[in-house]
């Protein structure tokens, strides 16, 4: 008999959650402390806050320590977290020519306005696994930062300036798309009402913005592999810190504090289908919390896929793309298969074994015609 | 039966569709004595425009033309599988004929397509579904019709099978598993499940083997005399038209160039376009 | 890090913010205006994860108050680790009083199952709901479904239980047979077994349906009509429990669970784990009545 017959079920429940807490501290030789997550595990604690919908270092670190390390999971405890804070206001728009560039690329072109920066990446290390950081200790940490201190030349630093965006090159000599009057300008707001299909251009993004950056990665990937018409450019793909200002009851622009984003400007070239219509290029869009390179490029990917539905390409089916993308609630569906369902599944077992019998039945009659 | 101006079945006054932002010259600047639907200074393209016509019950009128001249949109547009730019169409078996069809609501709309009109489409998975047996097709329109009860449904699926020569143990199959003339027969069965006062046959047999055509032509015609349904046939094969409709408008660049009975059209054509198609009959 | 000092309780009552909680109310009364059509809703996440039940809880903390006293079944059964789980839930977020008897319960949410005893005027049934588009399996677009809904266009529905039939001799359906509400709306009842369908039709309660993740609500009110679908010759039936009867309570006109004892026997047992406590103390529990129920003969035991 199950756990399900037993009227235990409060008592599972406790004692399952005492056993898996007993396994993240057994072999705990330190609690790990929230400074170390949120400085060591920086590009984990900038997905939960992606995936999770909050800007919030210190409490993507608490999920992720309380998950054990599980990214769905701590995204999960975000977002129900969010539903509990009261929203009090909308920031204004934010700005990234405002932004304080860490890191600013473009393949479209070889030589940008400001160079080309990369920043911290790992994209041109080696992949060799380093055991030395097992053996990493603390002075070993405050070496390395003082030598890195010292290794910068104050006389040589430069002034903060803002950089202008690869894509106002395209736009200036006329090469970009014109925006589209029709095209769809309606702003939603997909945490406070059910978004509808065919979901207007904001509810997609905003979409994306949340979406598990391995669903995007799959259907982004799909697009450029042939199930999908979209293979485009890194425009400019740009890391670093955006201020947020946002309106007080006066009135009054406010400034609240700055936020670290990773926004990409994919470029791809239209297809003309009117002799009259003049080619150009279109600009897909991505933008998310934290640093993320391959989640924003996947979105900007998508953002142009799904601008041109076509049924056979999964990536440029909207409904197919943000439904499955969409983590917390894919999370949750697949595992519910593991809920009992043996109420449903006696149901269907009747059915079958009800079919079987009329099957052998007409089988061993002599009369083949099927049931009227 | 004898027409007068009541008696029509179906009456089109000014049908017109038109892509793109047409301004008030883009009709005068198409069409056949341009040679051209493209509007020269807007590019929209005019697909027909100021289509007028009546058919009678039980009659078969045929639309013939080359691609581009617009037959096709016509029949769609009375379909409904196409919104208007404008025009109007009365239908006697609607409301007496009183009302415009093509300004229906949806909802409207599907009811007249359920009980009182059939179409059969140039490609059968246009007019069938692939996921459902034969009479599964059939089984759509007669429960959209309003029958609920299988075993009259599957009655009913047989007969219309038996009339259109489709071998009745295929009730059960799915189309997929059919050669294309026989697809295109249980489109027709589909078609006519209602008994339906109009049908529209679209190039049904285009792309059929020479042979298979002939069968399938021969089947509408017996349909056609037992039935009494009235027809509207498009096609750009003038021997289809000969061999199926009464009467016959020829159209070039979206508008009607000559109409008249087919017989006559064929033997003496006015207008040049029609000459050339007569002309190049085999 | 922001430590809640003002307040005694770090969550607002019922957990969800005001605001959300009155338009899921308003969305609730839109949907009980039309019955069987589905509201679209904000869906807030919870701390339970999507697919688990957080529509049922949605309307659950939406509707409840601080008299209502609360029951939850899942499969039947209250003692299901998913309901405790919810049930912990729902009293830490509220402090209302929860119980295992149905009759005393003002509020009772359920996962795919009808309790056995019948319900009255003044209950509200809350239903958990995987999948609210009864269309979903014959039409994958969202866009689609909607239109087909507001044209009432159900052709492709009625095809596929006619394939079935051709197909098996029989509509093929268990759980979560499509029904039709108040002749209009085709709806999904979520994936209660067929046994408990016909108890929607004409309920003294009021039955309203969340699906969390499709963020959709929509409900029955009470004394609706509501037909499972059917053709005239190929009718809907309940599950057919002939020759079987409770091991424990020798009762036959429930729906049984078929369970496997370790060595090796097959037994049934009433699901409704309530009503099963209730005839084993040889309580009286009122069942649900019905045509389908009421042509099972009684049979001495």
């Amino acid at each position: 008999m199950g756990y399900v017959a037993v009227k235990g079920g409060s008592d599972a429940i406790h004692n399952s959650l005492e056993l898996v807490e007993f396994y993240r501290l057994k072999d705990a030789v330190q609690p790990l402390e929230i400074e170390q997550i949120k400085g060591q595990l920086r590009l984990a604690v900038d997905k939960v806050m992606g995936e999770g919908g909050l800007y919030s270092q210190e409490y993507a670190a608490i999920a992720l320590k309380q998950a054990e390390g599980e990214v769905f999971e701590a995204a999960f405890i975000i977002r129900a977290f969010r539903t509990t804070l009261q929203r009090r206001f909308y920031s204004e728009t934010i700005n990234t020519r405002d932004m304080f560039v860490k890191r600013k690329i473009s393949a479209s072109f070889r030589e940008i306005p400001g160079g080309q920066i990369l920043g911290p990446t790992r994209d041109y290390s080696q992949r060799i696994l380093d055991s030395s950081k097992a053996f990493e200790t603390i002075e070993d940490v405050k070496k390395f930062v003082e030598y890195f201190k010292l290794s910068v030349d104050e006389n040589q630093l430069q002034e903060i300036i803002q950089y202008g965006k690869v894509i106002d090159l395209l736009a200036n000599e006329g090469l970009l798309k014109p925006i589209n009057p029709k095209e769809d300008r309606k702003l939603v707001d997909i945490t406070r009402e059910a978004i509808k299909f065919p979901a207007p251009r904001s509810a997609r993004l905003q979409m994306l913005a949340r979406a598990e950056t391995g669903g995007l990665m799959a259907m982004g990937y799909s697009s450029m592999r042939g199930f999908g018409s979209v293979h485009p450019t890194v425009g400019e793909l740009r890391y670093g810190q955006v201020p947020v200002k946002l309106k007080d009851p006066s009135g009054r622009i406010r400034y609240i504090g700055k936020i670290e984003v990773t926004e990409a400007e994919m470029i791809a070239s239209t297809s003309v289908s009117k002799k009259t219509e003049i080619p150009s290029y279109t600009v897909g869009y991505g933008l998310c919390f934290g640093q993320n390179d391959t989640k924003v490029i996947c979105m900007g990917i998508l953002d142009t896929t799904m601008r041109n539905p076509d049924a056979s390409m999964p990536a440029n089916d909207q409904e197919f793309v943000l439904y499955h993308t969409e983590g917390i609630e894919s999370m949750g569906f697949t595992n519910h298969l593991k809920l009992p369902h043996y109420v449903t599944f006696q149901s269907g077992l009747k059915n079958i074994r009800e079919a079987i019998e009329r099957k052998t039945a007409t089988q061993t009659q002599t009369s083949p015609s099927k049931a009227e | 039966m004898k027409r007068t101006d009541e008696n029509w079945l179906l009456k089109v006054s000014n049908l017109t569709k038109i892509y793109g932002e047409p301004d008030e010259n883009t009709i005068a600047n198409t069409g056949p004595e341009v040679n051209s639907n493209i509007c020269p200074n807007t590019g929209s393209i005019v697909a027909c425009a100021n289509i007028n016509f009546e058919l009678y019950p039980g009659e078969v009128l045929g639309i013939v033309g080359e691609s581009g001249s617009g037959k096709s949109t016509v029949v769609k547009l009375l379909y409904f599988d196409m919104e208007k730019s404008y025009g109007e169409a009365l239908f006697s078996a609607h409301q007496a004929g009183e009302i415009n069809i093509l300004d229906e609501s949806n909802q409207m709309k599907r009811k007249i397509r359920n009980h009182l009109m059939g179409m059969v489409y140039q490609n059968p998975r246009d007019g069938l579904n692939f996921r459902f047996s034969s009479g599964g097709n059939i089984a759509e329109k007669l429960i959209m019709g309003g029958n609920f009860n299988v075993a009259s449904i599957r009655n009913r699926a047989t007969d219309l099978l038996e009339k259109t020569e489709v071998p009745v143990l295929r009730l059960d199959d799915r189309p997929s598993s059919f050669s294309g003339g026989m697809q295109q027969r249980v489109q027709i069965s589909k078609a006519i499940a209602n008994n339906p006062p109009l049908l529209f046959l679209d190039e049904v047999t285009t792309g059929l083997d020479v042979s298979v055509q002939a069968r399938v032509l021969d089947l509408i015609r017996e349909l056609q005399q037992d039935l009494g349904i009235a027809m509207i046939v498009v096609s750009h094969d003038l021997s289809v038209i000969r061999m199926l409709t009464d009467r016959t408008l020829v159209m070039k660049n979206g508008r009607i160039v000559e109409r008249g009975l087919t017989d006559q059209i064929l033997q003496d054509p006015q207008h040049a376009y029609a000459q050339l198609l007569v002309s190049s009959l085999l | 890090m922001v430590e809640n000092k003002k307040y005694v309780n770090k969550y607002n009552f019922a957990f969800i913010d005001e605001a959300t909680k009155k338009e899921i109310r308003r969305k609730l009364l839109k949907a009980i205006a039309i019955p069987g059509y589905q509201v679209p809703y904000s869906s807030p996440e919870m701390p339970i994860a999507r697919g688990w039940g957080t529509g049922g809880l949605h309307v659950t903390l939406a509707i409840i108050g601080a008299d209502d006293i609360f029951k939850i079944i899942d499969q039947g059964s209250d003692a299901s680790v998913n309901a405790c789980n919810l049930r912990n839930f729902v009293r830490d977020m509220t402090g209302v009083k929860t119980t295992f008897d149905t009759a005393e319960a003002t509020i009772i949410q359920t996962r795919h199952r009808i309790t056995e005893e019948e319900l009255q005027a003044n209950q509200i049934f809350v239903y958990q709901v995987p999948q609210p588009e009864p269309l979903r399996g014959v039409e994958r677009y969202e866009n689609k479904t909607r239109q087909m809904h507001g044209e009432a266009d159900y052709a492709k529905m009625w095809v596929s239980l006619y394939e079935q039939f051709i197909t098996h001799g029989d509509i093929m359906l268990g759980a979560g047979y499509p029904v039709k509400v108040n002749d209009r709306y085709i709806m999904a009842p979520s994936p209660i077994p067929r046994w408990d369908v016909p108890n929607l039709n004409h309920s003294k309660a009021i039955h309203l349906f969340g699906a969390g993740r499709e963020k959709r609500l929509y409900a029955v009110p009470p004394h609706t009509k509501v037909e499972a679908l059917e053709f005239e010759d190929v009718k809907f039936h309940i599950e057919n429990f002939n020759g079987t009867k409770c091991v424990k309570t020798g009762y036959h006109k429930a729906f049984l669970d078929e369970l496997y004892f370790d060595d090796g026997s097959k037994h049934f047992l009433i699901n409704d784990s309530n009503f099963l406590d209730k005839l084993s103390e040889n309580l009286q529990p009122v069942q649900h009545s019905n045509p389908y129920l009421n042509q099972i003969k009684d049979e001495k035991n």
